[in-house]
């Protein structure tokens, strides 16, 4: 997830659009995963990044020249490249930019298969 | 290629989902995708998402999704019942350049096991949830790969690195893509994607980043590159 330079707080509804950990009251859930969270929630209703990345176990790298940020996926629940067997939310468009929802293809079972032109 | 085997197992409840990891976006994938004409849904992953919130590290890989949105098979290497790779590789004769020579053997050196696939499918979509094929949850998870803080940094340093090819700075995106590399070495899709920006054949030494696909392929071990199938 990108970080603007002057970015010190991620707003919960697009953590959730980019990582899929959804803020709730019981903390950052992912399909069946729940972590509890610090009191980290600000007035406003954003978290502070460096809490919640440390929480989740999500390193931030830096581009000292521009000094943007990206924010990496979890470590800390499994440890695994899943932290739950729940299928992301995914939306992507087809070649005219029309979005597809992989989870409105139910109740077909869907094959996701990646390729590249490279 | 996947037409032929969707045709057959969409009557049982498959869908096919064809996804293109491309930071060339549309425009790279248009005349794959036009020429393979699918009926299937085909889509286009230009921030390579799929690579980070599915665990994908090379293509072609699969992930099975089932009718509740469980995945219950995870990444993996995957073909439709066959592959134009094995096909299309030339007998080697003396006529064959040598580096053209050592790419070959290392492809012969691959798990590439395209009838296991279209075997394990058929049998899901046969069966469903009772197929052999189909994994336990926390199956799903102990399968996926190991990820920790390493693997995690390459993740966002390969985001980084497109963000900034995308905005135009590419010297910039290349610092970020080679610590990409450097902490992830055997995740193939950023370092084909990288080199793919340098030039279109990458199998011999790409010079900004000094290697390619052969020295990589041969420093990490060509039984590496699709690990095997585990049914």
């Amino acid at each position: 997830m990108i970080l603007q330079p002057s970015t010190t707080t991620i707003n919960p509804l697009d953590f959730e659009a980019r990582t899929g950990w959804a803020i709730k009251p019981e903390g950052a859930c992912k399909g069946d995963v729940c972590v509890p969270l610090p009191d980290g929630r600000l007035h406003d209703g954003t978290f502070e990044v460096k809490a919640l990345a440390a929480r989740l176990g999500m390193p931030i790298v830096v581009d000292e020249a521009s000094g943007l940020r990206a924010l990496g996926p979890d470590t800390a629940v499994t440890g695994r490249a899943l932290t739950t067997a729940t299928a992301p939310d995914l939306v992507l468009p087809d070649l005219d930019g029309t979005p597809c929802r992989i989870a409105d293809l139910r109740p077909h079972r869907v094959v996701l298969v990646a390729w590249a032109s490279w | 290629m996947w037409q032929a085997l969707r045709e057959e197992l969409h009557p049982q409840g498959i869908e096919i989902v064809t996804v293109a990891l491309d930071t060339g976006g549309a425009d790279a994938a248009r005349p794959f995708i036009e020429a393979a004409r699918p009926t299937h849904p085909s889509l286009i992953d230009r921030a390579h998402l799929c690579d980070e919130l599915l665990g994908i590290v090379n293509v072609p890989s699969s992930v099975w999704i089932d009718e509740h949105g469980t995945i219950v098979r995870p990444a993996e290497p995957a073909w439709p019942g066959s592959t134009p790779v094995l096909d299309m590789l030339p007998e080697l004769t003396a006529e064959v350049p040598l580096e053209r020579k050592n790419v070959i053997d290392e492809i012969r050196r691959f798990h590439i096991t395209p009838e296991i696939t279209a075997i394990m499918l058929r049998d899901w979509a046969e069966r469903g949830a009772d197929s052999r094929y189909v994994l336990s949850p926390d199956e799903v998870i102990v399968r996926s790969l190991p990820r920790g803080i390493d693997e995690a940094a390459a993740a966002a340093h390969f985001e980084l690195a497109q963000h900034l090819h995308l905005a135009g700075d590419h010297d910039a995106a290349v610092v970020h893509f080679r610590n990409a590399h450097r902490l992830d070495p055997s995740n193939w899709t950023y370092k084909r994607q990288a080199w793919s920006l340098e030039t279109s054949d990458t199998t011999g030494t790409v010079e900004r980043y000094g290697t390619g696909w052969l020295e990589s392929v041969q420093a990490i071990g060509a039984e590496q590159y699709y690990p095997e199938i585990r049914p």
